[in-house]
């Protein structure tokens, strides 16, 4: 049975340089980096060794909490080097890759003729486990835990997010396949999200789901949200959350017995020139991604989206879980007069001279100036306008902020994420970091309950 | 190099200095800052804290300026008698002479408030070493506002000095205070120089001067009257206009509702609160209208006259109007919580009109109910926040029976 998700509160913020529907494949050499802080909280034990080959699939590191769960190599290539910082963390795995690309058989196989334990030693031996993550703390999941759930967003609702109708034509095979796999890992039901508008979503007509449509603003999008609609978390619950591209590489793995981690992936922003989709692998350099599309001249490069992605150079690389690079221009520059002046080309939550309430329609080009200075938290009522869960976002952010475990719990903590405190960042007239504040609260939690 | 060179090259050059904030404060008034985003969202929305409270600054020019003029009107009223029936626009009241009068009386009282408080919260930052917060830009427009207009200037600064240090900077600056700032300083002139707050001459220029001459003049508020049991000598409108005695910018209504109105478009000021509060005032009223029809009270009682005026009528007099919407809708003080707003802003209006009615020494009550609401505003958010904690705990309930 499906169920539709309606939600009223949230932003939806238009931006110029949306990605044009066309897809460019990209040559896939050059080196590719994998950052082993792309997964929030691991502690990686390196297996891989500096000179030695590697096939895509082979495992380069495995978690120091659960060496079960390993990080596989996107590509087959060298293993070029492996940079480390203070106190010999490692920051960089980087990999050389080569022309040809060789891929570790690790068999076919038919989830539906196979349990729940085989569907997860397949899944944690294939490298593919990190890519299931778990609510509560957004963190990659742990295998020993049974989900009261899955989850999986076919919608994208931040600004200029891929947009998976396109990204993912053609991959209802591999999309069935996986869901088949991820419903055998929970006793509930493998819950898929859709657009209202989606006419030709790929997820439409999959079995063994239960598929919900969605409307409303973002953070519709957000999975947080449809799981605070759907099935909310209560406390000593678990729900895990895959992203679709990722389950994209889950169902080849199980049709071909291969690791592919290629995707497909949106250039956007006012800074590229094309904003169009592309083919590329995790980890992939910036620079071989954007090539002549770019325009670098003060630039903010963005691994992600513009509320929630990290900010990377064009040395950088590609975000393992990110299917998106945004280029917006950097905001470095004063404004006469800019804290009392009329506003007409920001966006803006109050009528307060602004004037992005007359025009909802608009896109914006924003900058990413602060558009002030860091304050104490003063205006009451106004998060809770884009802020769609049932819960009272300030004050959850000051518990997390004085850190009283017992206030953070009662308050909601197990069902946020960072990210859905993103447009409460975004609209904060004291510039407080929310999204910052969340994941230091999530992980003192870990630490201290687990 | 351009001015905003310049300016930067001295930022570089202050940064990480004990002067550094002061300087900033100063620099930001002119240029929004070339800061950008790190870490969080990559982009962020136009407003600030400056332009929050400059639009609350901008709602309040219109009683400022209505009270210059009402300064000179009163005075010549007092003087030489009260024009009957003006429609808003007369001449008689709009002239350049009240408003000379006015601003004479009025714009030191702004100038002190503005230096004093803004000189203590610069200091404060320089030796606790954070930003110049905003909060004082609207805290310093309220005090020449909501003060008698013969206030003596030490006697402001004192209270302005009492009221930014003890209201708010020991609580650890904006956003931190419990109490409202700009009350905390009317209620330390109150209850620090009671004689001279509740007297009847300070509210006309010129009535203290005069105070045993020939041609003394009164100068009392409508509700110190009310308060001695005496007739209402002004009309609806005249109370609606605000062409009566009072605090500098209290008296017009009309102003109020129209600065009430443009905080609630801008969505800067909470409409809930406002709204409630005067909802609370009526309730009250009508109690009172209540039991004066029931003969409960007698005519020679000192409560008769306030506890028979209409009902509605109390939202016109005295500072109701202006509490309500400028002072009981300061965000840090009041609840926190939308539905806590409801509660908040009606336990004021009702608590205002109890006060007004049972406290003849001094019948303005909104001060002291505002106050007092303040202190209570974290109990009514935390019984609100108690309900979204039970139906969180309930979900499991359920769950695991």
């Amino acid at each position: 049975m499906s169920k539709d998700i309606r939600i009223k509160k949230g932003l939806d913020i238009k931006l110029v340089g949306e990605a044009e529907q066309s897809t460019v494949e990209l040559s896939i050499g050059g080196v590719y980096v994998i950052k082993p802080d792309n997964f929030h909280g691991i502690i990686p034990k390196i297996v891989a060794k500096v000179g030695t080959e590697v096939k895509a699939g082979d495992t380069l590191f495995y978690s120091k909490s659960d060496e079960r769960i390993l990080f596989p190599s996107p590509v087959s290539g060298k293993i070029e080097e492996i940079v480390r910082g203070e106190r010999r963390k490692v920051l960089e795995i980087r990999i050389l890759a080569n022309a040809t690309q060789e891929q570790t058989d690790f068999g076919k196989k038919e989830a539906s003729k196979m349990s729940s334990e085989e569907v997860k030693s397949y899944l944690l031996s294939s490298g593919c486990w990190p890519f299931v993550k778990q609510r509560p703390y957004d963190v990659v999941a742990n295998p020993n835990q049974a989900p009261k759930a899955i989850f999986v967003s076919g919608y994208g609702s931040a600004p200029l997010a891929a947009d998976y109708d396109y990204a993912l034509r053609g991959k209802e095979a591999e999309l069935q396949a996986a869901v088949a796999a991820l419903g055998k890992l929970t006793e509930g039901s493998v819950h898929v999200s859709i657009s209202e508008n989606a006419t030709i979503s790929p997820f439409a007509d999959l079995k063994g789901i239960e598929l919900h449509r969605l409307y409303g603003p973002h953070p519709i999008g957000n999975v947080s949200t449809q799981i605070g609609q759907i099935n909310p978390i209560n406390k000593g619950e678990v729900v895990w959350v895959v992203s679709p591209q990722d389950l994209v590489v889950i169902g080849e793995l199980f049709l071909t017995g291969k690791f592919n981690a290629k995707r497909t992936l949106a250039l956007t922003g006012s800074q590229f020139s094309k904003p169009t989709y592309v083919t590329a692998y995790p980890g992939a350099a910036i620079k071989n991604i954007v090539t002549d599309n770019l325009n670098a001249e003060n630039t903010r490069i963005i691994s992600g989206n513009v509320l929630s992605g990290t900010q990377v150079s064009l040395e950088g690389s590609l975000g393992y879980y990110d299917n998106q690079i945004t280029a917006i221009p950097e905001g470095n520059d004063y404004e006469l007069f800019g804290w009392t002046k009329p506003v007409f080309n920001k966006v803006s939550p109050s009528r307060a001279l602004t004037f992005s309430w007359l025009n909802p329609k608009k896109k914006y080009n924003l900058t990413t100036n602060t558009n002030g200075e860091h304050r104490g938290f003063v205006v009451t009522g106004s998060y809770e306008e884009v802020f769609p869960l049932d819960m009272y976002p300030m004050q959850l952010l000051k518990a997390f902020l004085y850190k009283d475990l017992d206030e953070m719990e009662a308050l909601g903590a197990y069902e946020v994420a960072p990210e859905d405190f993103a447009l409460t960042e975004f609209i904060c007239v004291s510039k407080q970091p929310h999204q910052q504040i969340i994941r230091e609260g999530l992980d003192l939690m870990i630490e201290e309950i687990g | 190099m351009s001015l905003k060179n310049k300016l930067h090259t001295l930022k570089e050059k202050y940064k990480g200095t004990k002067m550094a904030p002061a300087f900033n404060a100063i620099h930001t008034f002119l240029y929004l800052p070339n800061e950008t985003t790190h870490g969080g969202t990559h982009i962020k929305a136009a407003d600030d804290l400056k332009r929050t409270m400059n639009i609350v600054i901008m709602a309040l020019v219109p009683c400022l300026l209505f009270g210059m003029f009402n300064a000179g009107f009163q005075h010549h009223a007092a003087v030489n008698g009260f024009t009957e029936g003006m429609s808003f626009f007369s001449s008689e009241f709009w002239n350049l002479e009240n408003f000379l009068i006015g601003a004479a009386k009025i714009l030191p009282l702004v100038i002190i408030s503005y230096g004093i408080g803004l000189g203590v919260e610069f200091l404060f930052a320089i030796i606790k070493g954070h930003e110049v917060e905003e909060g004082y830009l609207v805290t310093g427009m309220l005090v020449p506002l909501i003060v008698p207009i013969d206030i003596p200037l030490w006697m402001l600064s004192v209270a302005v000095i009492f009221g930014v240090v003890i209201g708010k900077e020991v609580f650890g600056g904006t956003g931190m205070n419990i109490l409202n700032p700009a009350l905390t300083i009317r209620a330390f002139l109150f209850f620090a120089y009671p004689t001279w707050m509740s007297g009847d001459k300070v509210w006309v220029t010129g009535a203290v001067e005069k105070t045993g001459a020939v041609d003394a003049i009164s100068g009392e508020t409508i509700l110190g009257s009310l308060a001695q049991g005496k007739e209402m000598v002004y009309s609806t409108w005249d109370m609606f206009f605000g062409f009566v005695p009072g605090s500098v910018g209290e008296t017009s209504t009309l102003l109020i509702l129209v600065g009430a109105l443009f905080l609630i478009f801008t969505k800067i000021g909470s409409g809930k609160i406002m709204l409630s509060a005067a909802l609370g005032a009526l309730a009250m009223g009508l109690i009172f209208n209540g039991v004066v029809d029931q003969g409960w009270i007698e005519e020679s009682s000192k409560f008769y006259s306030l506890m028979s005026t209409p009902f509605w009528h109390h939202l016109l007099i005295g500072g109701f109007a202006f509490g309500a919407v400028y002072m009981a809708t300061d965000p840090v003080t009041a609840s926190q919580t939308n539905k806590g707003k409801w509660i908040y802003g009606f336990l004021i209006g009702f608590l205002s009109i109890m006060i007004r009615v049972f406290n003849p020494a001094y019948p303005e009550g909104v001060m002291l109910a505002i106050l007092l609401m303040n202190v209570f505003a974290p109990t009514i958010d935390h019984y609100v926040v108690q309900g979204n904690v039970k139906r969180r705990k309930n979900r499991l309930k359920v769950k695991t029976a």
